[in-house]
């Protein structure tokens, strides 16, 4: 296994390194550009923004482009961003803590909600419990998040009045009233983002606890006379977490990426406005900053998924 | 609203109770111009304001200024705006010498008073201005505002290797200190429009020259000042995170008396326009809210929520569409829509009087734009002494059907009308964007009735408006019969704006597609009138030959004008703001203040 | 022996883990196609979605013919109608009859959901299973491949795809068509990674498993493990995958044609509908009503014939 960890760690590199060189030459070949909004002004001459490309280098060979990108990368620097003219790396940073707060505690909401609703639903296929919480489940991954996000805006703060709907990271309160407004702020994204992931992963739990529910050894360990609530944890959950693992490991990247369309609802400045942004705006190192730093992660979370495997079921060998 | 609710509401204007701004903006909301109601009100027995009606005895107090804005700024330096958003986040601490109120007028800021040729500050060849500045005026550090900034800022921005966005308003001109608090604008010939280097937000916003000496040039990205302004505005820096929000608090030292009102400032960005208009006009989670590009209907409901209202502006913003005049289909040396070749069906009459014809731009306004856009047969429509009166618009099928027939476009078996072997097939291309994708369908129904079959095509705004020349998706390049969108114009002064459409601006291959003339409307006559204009000094003179172009381009139908759109923002109960359509909406943000 | 599962309706004697392979091996594999429809019939959710789901399909198709008023009629006299019966399902802000324009956009939302989750699912378990029962080169090489797919950024690797393929596609195929391969592929392309990963997992903890080494043990080729011990066995995540699937190439298409890189903008689309519908939720809520009405249904409808299938085609034939 050892080897197997430096083996992978070692293929990372080079694959990094493709995968940087495929991401640039896709931004550099799609079209867009970072000065559009000085395009629909009639007073300001087209030559002005044409300079600005220039000057930026926008208009050099993609190689060239590349190249200059990898060395400064290769010397920590991440290249400043064109529309704001800001270090990428600051950017990053000032969104950063945000990201993490509202989309980590949307995952563990979404665990929290699909571990136990999965397992329980998994144990006992087509009771009357498994069918409401399929059915919620399938409501909550049909109805795009955009529109879970408006209705929630509609019933708490609009009818109810309860929770704010623009997102602040500049809150005055001090003490207790501080951690507060912190928190009612963040319920209605992370309960968007939380339940479309829950009820996504529920429908997997339950599937592959289905799957384990009628292995032989767990008809063994009920005829062994053990409590029903051992079976079902130590012999059927830990058994069932195999896609469990992968799934989370695919969603961890996300935590730092940010989620572009709640972000955008409840105006969450977060990584994935950022992008979305940048990417609207054609605006290449930050792009190129944030999906290098996701494609580090995936490649890590996908790792540590694989040596999980083999924790959560011995039998896996690495070769 | 009746009469009486009328003369109530006049009452309360009397009484003070109303501010007389306020009520011209809500009879605007009701679709009556703002002359018309000066009128009513000089009836009245009201004379003309001379300016904004500020209330507040005393500089603060005023808690905190809360304003959304669906983008939010990415930088802070006026000199690389990109777009109004930046404008708008760097006009919270600078300040311009002179700004533009609401009908078009200088109302000076930083400078003493606004050149005037009967002072003589203006010369009479029209090729120098000479500004007297505000003495007295300090930077948010203490340091004293002087000439020496003006010139400055000339040269800062006039530096290519600065990378000012502003740079097309300086590079031509001389700024020369007369002293400490003069200084004199020279051009190159004669400029009946002077009022551009050092006006408005746009380009006129000006920076301390002690903070930005060194980093005039190649390194001006590394001043530290960049993300830090210090200016001579009514609030000083608090806090700044691109593209979310800027902040900022009151500045004691601030220059105008007893202004502002308000201790603290904030500008959130991010969300989209529908939810920016609910966090005012329903929730009233924040006071203002900017460019609100929402269907009047929704609108109008979410007012009823009780917070605030909308506030309409002039502008000179003209959503329009335009008509290739040459063939986008056919590929002559390397490029479509080349110059070289003729639309095949779109330069003839009794086609592009049809299409005139076809464009239903009373429903469009009726039921997309309602009070904030407004149909319009003019491609200038404001200030109001641009305004052509001899256009106009209709809507008629049948006519257009009896024109098309007699031109001898006849029905083929399909339904689509064609002549010698041409059909009446067309790409209507515009951004993405609701209200428009609704407009094109409005479009597209007509003309199918009238026998013209239309593919509509919706592109990603910063595709659609990008100018990468490897991209066939931009407006520029045109490569498709028809497109859509609303042209700004900045300034309220139609010169720049007319440039569209020039011969010698046509965008083609050969100058990578930067010229503004994007119909490839060529007439010399045109171009002539357009000379004039330029150099014309007498007001009204260039007025007319201004009118005379807006209705050659809108007879010959090389844009069919369609709304003409205002600016709407979003504006919470007891909030008096003073917003302009011709500079920033933070222009007059030192006399915004809240009923008490 | 396989265990019994409590609360199974209509449990059966299960057969032996290994039977299958013995029964594969010696019964004709018509008779097991009988047998998985036999189940599949007993099945009563399963059965009443699959007719459902054809009842859909059959009002797409055929719908405009009962009810033949054009999809872009506009009308501002009745706009933003509640159902009437002139419009059963009520008309949109400019007068347009919602029924025809859901029967139209059925077919669209329809078939590029259902195409795309085809796609995702035949690609992902395609690549899942080989990297998951080949040996380290080939694995190593997949895995990079997933990774790469995880980490690009798919806006402006969509723009650029659109842009290059967009005009000769038209071409070649007619807008139409030319525009639903382009969307489809897009979406299945890049849809498949979760996929793989989970096919990859099950593989890695499958091949070990003993009926796979009495199988290996039996002299079974390579791909008649794959196909007939390992793949069958992994089917639950395969199946609750693709019920996703669906439901999300629903709505990105929709998202698609919000970034103009769909259908052209006056093509209605359930996704589509909803999108437009979501700013006039609380003036004319009937508008998202029915087009979320129809995601959900589908979607429901897809993961109970899923179930159905895999509880058919389940080896240990729990049902």
């Amino acid at each position: 296994m050892f080897n197997y960890l430096v083996r992978r760690l070692f293929i990372a590199l080079p694959s990094l390194l493709g995968i940087s060189l495929i991401l640039f030459t896709v931004l550099a070949l799609a079209p867009g550009d970072p000065f559009s909004e000085l395009a629909n002004d009639p007073s300001i001459p087209p030559a002005v923004a044409a300079a600005l490309r220039h000057k930026f280098g926008l208009d050099d060979p993609i190689y060239l482009r590349y190249f200059h990108w990898l060395v400064a990368m290769l010397h920590g620097d991440w290249g400043y961003s064109f529309a704001s003219r800001v270090d990428v790396s600051t950017l990053i940073l000032q969104r950063l803590p945000t990201t993490l707060y509202v989309l980590g505690a949307s995952q563990i909401l979404a665990l929290c909600v699909a571990l136990p609703v999965g397992v329980y639903a998994g144990v006992r296929p087509y009771s009357l419990g498994d069918q409401i919480a399929s059915t919620l489940a399938l409501i909550g991954f049909s109805i795009p998040t955009f529109f879970t996000g408006l209705v929630l805006i509609l019933i708490f703060s609009i009818w109810l009045d309860w929770l704010p709907f623009v997102y602040r990271t500049d809150i005055s309160a001090t003490g207790f009233a501080w951690y507060w407004a912190y928190i009612k702020e963040a319920i209605m994204p992370v309960a968007v983002l939380g339940l479309f992931q829950g009820a996504v992963w529920t429908r997997f739990v339950r599937a592959s606890v289905l799957d384990v529910v009628r292995l032989d050894y767990v008809t063994t360990a009920r005829a062994k006379g053990l409590a029903e609530h051992t079976v079902v944890l130590k012999h059927i959950t830990r058994n069932a977490m195999i896609p469990v693992v992968t799934l989370v490991a695919l969603s961890m990247p996300i935590v730092f990426g940010g989620a572009v369309v709640t972000e955008q609802i409840f105006r969450v400045p977060g990584i994935g406005s950022l992008l979305i942004s940048a990417i609207l705006n054609n605006d290449t190192p930050v792009i190129m900053g944030v999906t290098f730093i996701f494609s580090c992660l995936v490649i890590v979370f996908n790792l540590i998924a694989d040596l999980l495997y083999g924790w959560l079921d011995p039998r896996i060998s690495y070769r | 609203m009746d009469a009486t609710q009328l003369r109530a509401m006049i009452g309360k204007v009397k009484a003070g109770r109303l501010s007389r701004r306020a009520f011209v903006q809500r009879m605007a909301g009701l679709g009556l111009t703002a002359p018309f109601v000066n009128l009513m009100l000089a009836q009245e027995g009201f004379a003309a304001p001379a300016s904004f009606d500020y209330k507040p005895t005393k500089a603060g107090g005023g808690g905190t200024l809360r304003t959304l804005w669906w983008e939010g700024p990415t930088l802070l330096n006026p000199h690389f705006a990109v777009g109004t958003k930046d404008q708008d986040g760097s006009r919270i601490f600078y300040e311009p010498l002179a700004g533009w109120d609401p009908d078009g007028n200088l109302v000076p800021v930083l400078a003493a008073e606004v050149p005037d040729a009967k002072k003589g500050t203006v010369s009479a060849d029209g090729k120098a201005v000479t500004w007297k500045l505000k003495r007295g005026v300090k930077w948010h550090d203490g340091q004293p505002f002087t000439a020496d900034d003006c010139v400055f800022n000339w040269q800062y921005a006039s530096d290519p290797a600065t990378a000012a966005t502003s740079i097309g308003t300086y590079k031509d001109i001389k700024v020369e200190k007369v002293d400490d608090y003069t200084i004199k604008v020279e051009f190159p010939k004669p400029t009946p429009f002077w009022a551009t280097a050092f006006v408005g937000a746009q380009f006129g916003q000006i920076i301390p020259k002690h903070l930005f000496e060194k980093y005039k040039g190649g390194n001006s990205r590394e001043a530290p000042a960049n993300l830090a302004p210090v200016g001579t505005g009514p609030y000083m820096f608090v806090d700044f995170k691109p593209g979310d929000l800027v902040r900022g608090k009151r500045n004691p030292n601030y220059h105008m008396p007893n202004r502002p009102y308000f201790d603290l400032i904030e500008m959130k960005g991010g969300g989209e326009a529908v939810s920016a208009a609910r966090a005012v006009l329903q929730t009233g989670e924040y006071d203002f809210a900017w460019n609100l590009q929402v269907e009047d209907e929704i609108l109008k409901r979410l007012e009823q929520g009780g917070h605030g209202q909308i506030l309409i502006t002039p502008t000179g913003n003209i959503e329009h569409i335009e008509i290739n005049q040459t063939d986008p289909w056919q590929t002559v040396d390397g490029q479509r829509s080349s110059i070289k070749t003729t639309h095949p069906f779109l330069t003839d009459p009794a086609v592009k009087e049809a299409l005139n014809l076809l464009v239903d731009r009373a429903s469009v306004q009726q039921f997309i734009y309602g009070r904030t856009g407004v149909a319009t047969a003019n491609f200038v429509n404001n200030p109001e002494r641009f305004r052509s009166r001899d256009t106009h618009y209709e809507f008629n099928i049948q006519k257009a059907i009896a024109i098309l027939d007699r031109g001898g476009w006849k029905p083929g078996s399909d339904g689509i009308r064609e002549k010698n072997g041409v059909k009446l097939k067309l790409v209507f291309q515009t951004s993405v964007n609701g209200p428009r994708q609704k407009n094109q369908e409005i479009v597209k129904e007509a003309c199918q009735k009238a026998g013209i079959a239309m593919e509509l095509k919706a592109i990603l705004a910063s595709v659609f408006f990008s100018s990468d020349v490897g991209n066939p998706d931009t407006y520029r390049k045109f490569y498709s019969d028809l497109q859509m969108f609303t042209t700004v114009m900045g300034q309220p002064d139609p010169q720049e704006f007319m440039r569209q459409f020039l011969s010698n601006e046509v965008a083609q291959k050969e100058n990578k597609w930067q010229g503004r003339n994007v119909t490839r409307w060529r007439n010399p006559e045109y171009d002539a009138l357009f000379a004039a204009a330029e150099n014309e000094l007498d007001a009204v003179k260039r007025a007319t030959l201004f009118i005379k172009m807006n209705d050659m381009v809108v007879n010959d139908v090389v844009v069919i004008p369609e709304i003409y759109r205002p600016g709407v923002s979003g504006v919470a109960n007891g909030l008096n703001v003073w917003i302009s359509g011709w500079d920033s909406n933070f222009w007059a943000l030192q006399d915004w203040y809240r009923n008490a | 022996m396989a265990g019994s599962t409590p609360a199974s309706p209509t449990a059966e004697v299960p057969l032996a883990a290994a039977a299958p392979l013995i029964a594969a091996a010696a019964a004709p594999r018509k008779t097991l196609g009988g047998e998985a429809w036999r189940r599949f019939r007993r099945h009563r959710l399963a059965v009443a979605s699959a007719l459902v789901l054809a009842l859909m399909t059959f009002a797409v198709l055929f719908g405009s013919l009962i009810w033949p008023v054009p999809i872009n009629a506009i009308d501002f006299a009745a706009h933003l109608q509640g159902p009437s019966l002139a419009h059963p399902l009520g008309t949109d802000d400019l007068g347009q009859d919602l029924l025809a324009r859901m029967l139209y956009g059925g077919r669209i939302s329809l078939a590029v959901g259902f195409a795309s989750m085809v796609i995702a699912v035949l690609v992902g378990t395609l690549v899942g299973a080989v990297a998951g029962s080949s040996r380290s080169a080939t694995d190593t090489g997949l895995v990079w491949l997933i990774d790469l797919f995880l980490s690009l950024p798919q806006l402006p690797l969509l723009l650029l795809l659109i842009y290059l393929f967009r005009a000769s596609l038209r071409k070649l195929a007619g807008l139409e068509i030319g525009t639903f391969i382009l969307i489809v592929v897009v979406i299945g392309g890049f849809r498949w990674m979760s996929v793989a990963r989970l096919v990859r997992a099950e593989f890695l903890s499958l091949r070990e498993k003993e009926f796979v080494e009495a199988a290996r043990a039996l002299g079974a080729p390579q791909w008649r493990l794959v196909m007939h011990h390992i793949l069958p066995n992994a089917f639950g995540p395969v199946i609750v995958a693709a019920t996703i699937e669906v439901a999300n190439a629903i709505i990105a298409e929709s998202t698609l044609s919000f970034l103009g890189l769909g259908f052209p903008p006056d093509v209605p689309s359930w996704g589509r509908i909803l999108y437009d519908a979501q700013d006039y939720l609380d003036i004319a809520p009937h508008w998202a009503l029915f087009a979320g009405g129809a995601i959900f249904l589908t979607v429901m409808a897809i993961n109970y014939v899923g179930d159905g299938l895999r509880d058919a085609l389940d080896p240990r034939r729990v049902l």
